[in-house]
């Protein structure tokens, strides 16, 4: 079945049962969203549909066509991040880092659709994600940045962290 | 070019052996654990020579090259045998070579735990990579670098004195140069270390210290390959244990037929107890799984005790004594004697990421990818559980999700290489399940402490006397019967017989000596061996337990003795560094005794983690909501002291994650179970942190002490997180609570209506 | 609610009878008073108010969640425009501070405030009216010493003549009769423990019985089943839409602890009322769980003997054929698809409840006339509680379009039920996605730890 992945259309010999964040990290070999407990508890394989975050290991592909998912890969490169990515590198906002590609995803549908999300929002929002290391406080400064790097084009250099 | 070191692997034979083991890799596209070529002819290790120790790891591997190689085109490659665990230590390390090798450190290709390549430095475990892996990669790197000026020298012509060494290139006063690699001999860095190193003085540093962005997250944050979930291998196949719903379970009868014809079904194993199934694709063995589960039957018994009745399971079971501390008399002096007790759950790991393992078995030699904490000691007991030579197998750290002790990383390990033995040639990944990561990994120790202490007319404590239950906090391979797969196949071993171990850095017994000065005192650990919940080592070990005793009980004295409990602290503390920290983190948060409006309080804690390693101190602001029995943090404020700071940024992301990992621990965390099953098996029934909950704000001042010695940080804030909240809910409500956690329940039952 | 008829109906209440009306009406002021020491109230009394505080939930209402207990905020959408619960916390400016014993004995009794005026029956007096003068005092006990919060509710918004306070004394002539609770001399004193519970603090009516069109609960339809914040309140008398008869057992079991194996798990507004109940003696919830089974009356011989099959056939594992009720096989292919992948793999793994997904043959919520329950659920979920071990369920708003939601829902109702299929799905998801229906999501509360002793018997 055809599956519209960060913008291109791709075909997939898959199961129409199989959850998406199994064709994503097998059939289509993005690495970002991730497997953390496959019940819907956790956010670790949240991507974008529509814009909606969705928990992408209770999704069966069968429900998506048509429908446009997007996944961390689709809001930048290493060599030229996006807003969201550049502002969880400034802020050094991960310890392990393997919830993040879930937060940046809740974090993104939520600026979105709400480019004035206010600080109390976007705690709220991603309350569904867990974080183990406890990088909480630095996840909040990320996607506080996130939400300034994605009004302005220009943005002033943040702390902690000289480019290698 | 490099010294011999390791048998039998060459270049040539990995890569015909893996295939697609692909060995160069830019750091910015994939941060794998294995970069940079491959070229260890073999020869086996050289018995160290007894001399003056040599700094941090040095001592068990004193050969230089078995930490750097300088390649032909100045390339330079380090070697470390601790791993990569989210605490940022490939940056770290890196920020250290790069430092005294003069080198960028984007330009270093790090090596981290491989037993075929990189020095055995036991567990990453224990907060001691930058103490022992970064003070050996520091000397050694320093005397690498003394070698090249020296080699520098004859080929220059220039006395050494006159050479400077800087981004890769000697150069001498009147521009003359010369690259590291045109420098390079063979066999040239094949020396032992010497004891002493001309290390750069922190005024020169210029990465130590230094901000430092970390090197692995750009490729974390844009989709790049960096976990062992992420390895994608010619051939691979998708596989999954099926686990026995408790510990003592033992497999009825069993007929896979049906699994085995299950769509992409490559193989089910059975053997014994031990249970999985391979497909070619994920999905497909996640639905061979499911099925093989519904049709597994199993005979239980109930081997777990009252979990409402820990205090006295734990007393009963007690086999033997340890003395931990001694000092002066028993009961000298005195005018009045108070006590409390203290009563710590079994607690999990609960990494994000379910445990995570690859493995190839490929002309007879085993090679598995895993995020064990300890590659040497997992390769020995897989190679044991296979009964196939040490020489066979090889097993190469790749990073998981956040690591916290000994979780089910080691057993998944040994799970791939089972199901990878029936499948030779093909590699296997086996992912663990939400559930079996949470129904499987060892817990933190369930522990109870008494301590008793006498104040002096003066409100000083005169004798102090504390006595703890616990399992071993250790049951890390060990054997074969350290692995549930070694458990659980039918030529199974038995689990390694526990070990009452008192030594200085402690175990279940870290941190109970009290730091403070006591002329009278002593310290019992009375071992408990009997284990019918499976435990090991989580982050802290003991200290979290005896840190939240002897720190809520600090603040119990200083009650009875009518002091403010800061006050108290310095009072009994003589290290100036302890004092330094504990004053930084009191004024820092403006501590005070000022009344609070209803429902308020402050709280305060301190420990020099292991009484060894480094310094920290909190205070906390807390809102005790007695209708809910919840707990509001306004704002927490930390000073940590860890001798020279390497990477800030690192031991403010460490300290912050330790703060709130132990909120969470400390307000929410236990493991339930009845008198069969433990019955915590996802985030439903094992419930941890969440947003709502985090601190209004946390921030962490760093005491540095540039020219010291490396103090490990990153398991500092466990004990002192949990104390300052029991501290600041009796401060709030005059009651206090010596059970953890603290759920609304018991919250709202301490504090009554 | 059609606000035409209410205007005429209130209009020709206050111009019939206007003099008497307004004698009726105007309630005098009740001193105020400075707010009474902890130290006046015996530490007894206040406990037992603790208990009754819980039956009677009032922290539902009077705490914004998240917000400091009992300090009122809380939005109460009505048909007749929204509410805010008021500050209840014993501040002397904006909460009740100032109230006398006699003054609360009031509102509770009469639904009238200090100051003479007529409360909203937002605020359920009419239950509450028959709390007894004991319990009143304890419950005074416990409000008043509790946390004092400065905190002013924002204003009502209603329209002309709502929120003209006088008009709800010709209300409370049609609906409300004050009194304390008579016992009914026929029957136990279990029962009538339960009926004091239910019938008052537990004001279980205010969500279970329907109401008319001047929001006053039908009291010829006493427990037939009404809705409470977007959920349907099922019927708690002989329509009963739940698969599996209650009985008295069964409902101690599911008050006690907020779930039963052969029902589920306690969710939407129920979760908190079970949780609430949680402080209460095993005696009051027995008495509670006996009343209800008394008004849910004995089921007919048909009904109890379906129940004991589907009992049989889910712990005996065998899956019931598709019923009689098949639909067209394209959608019921549909549904079963999304049923199969993106349900089963909670509600059909075998773990058991509180924690595991139910079994969809015993669904109350899958039974029920209505399908706004099914729709809140696949919608929203559960989210995780803070701090407590809950069950959790995601919710599926984002992931379903109403189409395939209607496909899925359509499959649960042919393929679990014997029940005709409901109308108007997709309508109702529509409303309820866009808020315009609101519906509010909290976690399952009040679980008590899962069923133990799973595996080996007791040796």
């Amino acid at each position: 079945m055809k599956l519209n992945v960060n913008g291109s259309t791709h075909e997939v010999d898959a199961d129409p049962a199989t959850p998406l964040l199994y064709v994503l990290r097998n059939d289509l070999e993005l690495n970002a969203a991730k497997f953390g407990c496959g019940l819907g508890q956790c956010g670790a394989c949240t991507v974008m549909v529509d814009g909606k975050a969705i928990f992408s290991c209770l999704t069966p592909i069968l429900l998506l066509e048509g429908r446009e998912i997007k996944t961390v890969e689709g809001l930048g490169t290493i060599d030229n991040p996006g807003p969201m990515q550049q502002a969880f590198i400034e802020e050094q906002a991960a310890q392990c880092g393997y919830c993040i590609p879930g937060m940046m995803m809740r974090a993104q549908a939520l600026l979105q659709s709400k480019p004035d999300a206010s600080d109390a929002e976007i705690q709220t929002t991603l309350e569904p994600n867990l974080c183990r290391c406890g990088t909480h406080m630095r996840i909040l400064k990320a996607v506080r940045r996130a939400r300034e790097l994605m009004k302005t084009a220009a943005a002033t250099p943040a702390s902690g962290g000289r480019k290698i | 070019m490099n010294a011999p070191r390791f048998p039998n692997v060459t270049r040539r034979n990995l890569l015909l052996g893996t295939g697609a083991l692909v060995v160069s890799f830019s750091l910015r596209n994939q941060v794998f654990a294995q970069e940079g070529e491959l070229n260890v002819p073999a020869k086996p290790p050289e018995p160290v020579a007894p001399g003056p120790k040599l700094p941090g790891s040095l001592a068990d591997t004193p050969s230089l090259d078995a930490w750097i190689r300088i390649d032909a085109d100045s390339s330079v490659t380090v070697y470390t045998g601790k791993a990569e665990l989210g605490q940022g230590t490939k940056t770290s390390l890196r920020q250290i070579a790069a430092e005294e090798l003069e080198v960028p450190p984007a330009s270093i290709k790090l090596i981290t735990a491989d037993t075929a390549i990189t020095p055995n430095e036991g567990f990453t475990a224990g907060s001691q990579t930058v103490q022992n892996s970064g003070t050996a990669i520091r000397n050694a790197a320093a005397q690498v670098r003394e070698i090249l000026i020296q080699q520098a020298s004859s080929k220059l012509q220039v006395p050494a004195d006159q050479l400077k060494a800087k981004n890769g290139r000697i150069t001498g006063p009147d521009g003359k140069s010369i690259g590291y690699g045109e420098v390079v001999m063979t066999d040239m860095l094949h020396v032992d270390a010497q004891p002493k190193s001309k290390l750069k003085s922190p005024e020169a540093y210029q990465y130590i210290g230094k901000p430092f962005a970390r090197v692995d997250i750009p490729a974390k944050v844009t989709g790049g390959q960096a976990y062992v979930q992420d390895m994608r291998l010619p051939g691979m196949v998708h596989a999954r244990v099926v686990r026995p719903p408790s510990w003592f379970a033992t497999l009825k009868d069993i007929d896979t037929a049906s699994i085995k014809a299950m769509p992409g079904v490559v193989a089910v194993i059975h053997d014994g107890n031990f249970l999985a199934v391979a497909a070619e694709k994920e999905f497909q063995a996640v639905q061979a799984m499911r099925a093989l589960t519904n049709l597994a039957e199993w005979e239980e018994k109930p081997r777990l005790p009252n979990e409402q009745d820990m205090a006295a399971v734990l007393q009963k079971s007690e086999s033997e004594q340890g003395v931990v501390a001694e000092a002066g008399a028993d009961f000298a002096g005195g005018t009045e004697t108070f006590s409390a007790q203290f009563l710590r759950p079994y607690q999990m790991h609960a990494s994000i990421g379910p445990s995570c393992s690859v493995a190839h078995l490929d002309n007879g030699t085993m090679t598995v990818w895993t995020h064990t904490q300890g590659v040497y000691p997992d390769r020995k007991a897989i190679a044991q559980m296979l009964g196939m030579p040490l020489d066979k197998v090889r097993c190469i750290h790749t990073e998981g999700s956040g690591c916290y002790g000994h979780n089910g990383a080691d057993d998944a390990a040994g799970d791939a290489a089972l199901i990878a033995r029936a499948l030779p040639g093909r590699p296997v990944k086996v992912q663990w399940m939400r559930d079996q990561e949470h129904l499987w990994e060892p817990y933190g120790p369930a522990m109870l402490t008494k301590v008793s202490a006498s104040l002096d007319a003066s409100g000083k404590i005169v004798n102090w006397k504390y006595d703890l239950w616990s399992n071993t906090h250790s049951a890390r391979p060990g054997s074969a019967g350290a692995l549930l797969p070694g458990q659980l196949m039918a030529s199974g071993y038995p689990p390694d017989k526990p070990v009452m171990n008192i030594t200085p850095l402690g175990n279940g017994d870290r941190n109970a000596i009290p730091l403070y000065s006591i002329p009278n005192m002593r310290v019992l650990w009375h071992f408990v061996a009997d284990m019918p919940v499976r435990v090991s080592s989580l982050r802290g070990l003991g200290a979290y337990a005896n840190v939240f005793s002897i720190e809520s009980f600090m603040d119990q004295l200083a009650k009875e003795a009518g002091t403010d409990p800061v006050e108290f602290r310095l009072k009994h503390m003589d290290d100036p560094r302890a004092r330094k920290v504990i004053t930084t983190a009191a004024e820092a948060f403006s501590w005070s005794n000022e009344p609070m409006p209803e429902g308020r309080g402050r709280g305060f804690a301190f420990a020099k983690y292991k009484n060894h390693a480094a310094y920290l101190a909190l205070a906390m602001e807390i809102d005790v909501d007695k209708e809910t029995g919840k707990i509001r943090i306004p704002r927490i404020v930390s000073a940590v002291d860890c001798g020279e700071a390497v990477a800030p940024d690192s031991i403010r992301n460490q300290t912050e994650g330790g703060i709130i990992q132990s909120l969470s621990w400390t307000l929410y965390e236990e493991v339930n179970f009845d008198n069969t099953r433990i019955t915590s098996s996802d985030w439903s029934t094992y419930p941890i942190l969440r947003f709502s909950a985090v601190p209004g704000s946390l921030d962490v001042h760093i005491v540095d002490n540039p020219g010291s010695p490396y103090l490990g940080v990153a398991e500092a804030a466990q004990g002192p997180t949990s104390a300052a909240i029991a501290n600041a809910i009796a401060n709030a409500t005059g009651k206090r609570i010596y059970n953890l956690p603290f759920s609304p329940a018991r919250v709202k039952a301490t504090l009554g209506v | 609610m059609k606000f035409g008829r209410v205007l005429i109906g209130l209009g020709a209440l206050i111009t019939a009878g206007a003099a008497g009306a307004f004698a009726y009406a105007w309630k005098p002021e009740i001193a105020p008073i400075n707010p009474p020491e902890r130290a006046s109230f015996d530490q007894a009394l206040i406990e037992h108010g603790a208990k009754l505080a819980a039956v009677g939930n009032c922290t539902a209402c009077h705490t914004n969640p998240g917000g400091k207990s009992f300090a009122g905020g809380l939005t109460l959408p009505t048909p007749f425009g929204t509410i805010y619960s008021s500050n209840i916390t014993p501040d002397p400016e904006t909460g009740i501070g100032t109230w006398s014993q006699a003054a609360f004995q009031r509102a509770m009794r009469d639904g009238i405030g200090r100051k003479g005026e007529h409360l909203y029956p937002a605020f359920p007096y009419d239950h509450f009216t028959i709390v007894s003068d004991d319990d009143n005092r304890a419950l005074y006990a416990f409000l008043m010493t509790r946390q004092p919060v400065k905190a002013t509710p924002p204003p009502n918004e209603l329209s002309f003549p709502l929120n003209v306070r006088l008009v709800l004394a010709g209300w409370k002539m049609l609906f409300f009769k004050d009194g304390a609770y008579q016992a009914d001399a026929s029957q136990s004193e279990q029962w009538n423990r339960g009926a004091y519970l239910v019938n008052g603090l537990g004001h279980c009516g205010a969500c279970h019985t329907p109401r008319n069109s001047l929001g006053a609960e039908k009291a010829s339809l006493h427990l037939a089943g009404g809705e409470a914040e977007g959920w349907s309140a099922f019927a708690l008398d002989g329509l009963s839409p739940a698969p599996v008869v209650w009985d008295k057992d069964s409902l101690f079991t599911y008050l006690r602890q907020g779930w039963h194996p052969d029902h589920g798990v306690a969710n939407g507004p129920m979760g908190e009322v079970t949780g609430n109940l949680g402080l209460l003696p095993d005696s009051d919830i027995r008495a509670m769980a006996t009343y209800v089974a008394s008004v849910m009356g004995e089921p007919s011989a048909d009904r109890r003997a379906k129940s004991e099959k589907l009992l049989q056939e889910v712990k005996s594992g065998l899956i019931t054929s598709a019923t009689s009720n098949d639909q067209s096989a394209s959608s019921g292919g549909k549904g079963a698809a999304i049923y199969q992948a993106a349900c089963a793999v909670c509600h059909e793994n075998g773990r058991p409840q509180p924690f595991g997904g139910l079994d969809l043959r015993l669904s109350s919520t899958v039974h029920a006339p209505d399908p706004q329950n099914a729709i809140n659920m696949v919608l929203y979920g559960l989210p995780a509680a803070s701090g407590r071990t809950s069950a959790i369920m995601p919710g599926f708003a984002d992931v379903l379009a109403n189409d395939q939601l209607n496909d899925l829902l359509g499959y649960l109702r042919q393929h679990f039920t014997d029940e005709p299929a409901w109308a108007d799905v997709v309508k109702r998801a529509a409303d309820t996605r866009t808020g315009k229906y609101h519906v509010s999501i909290r976690p399952s509360d009040g679980i008590e730890r899962g069923p133990s002793n799973i595996g080996a018997e007791d040796q």
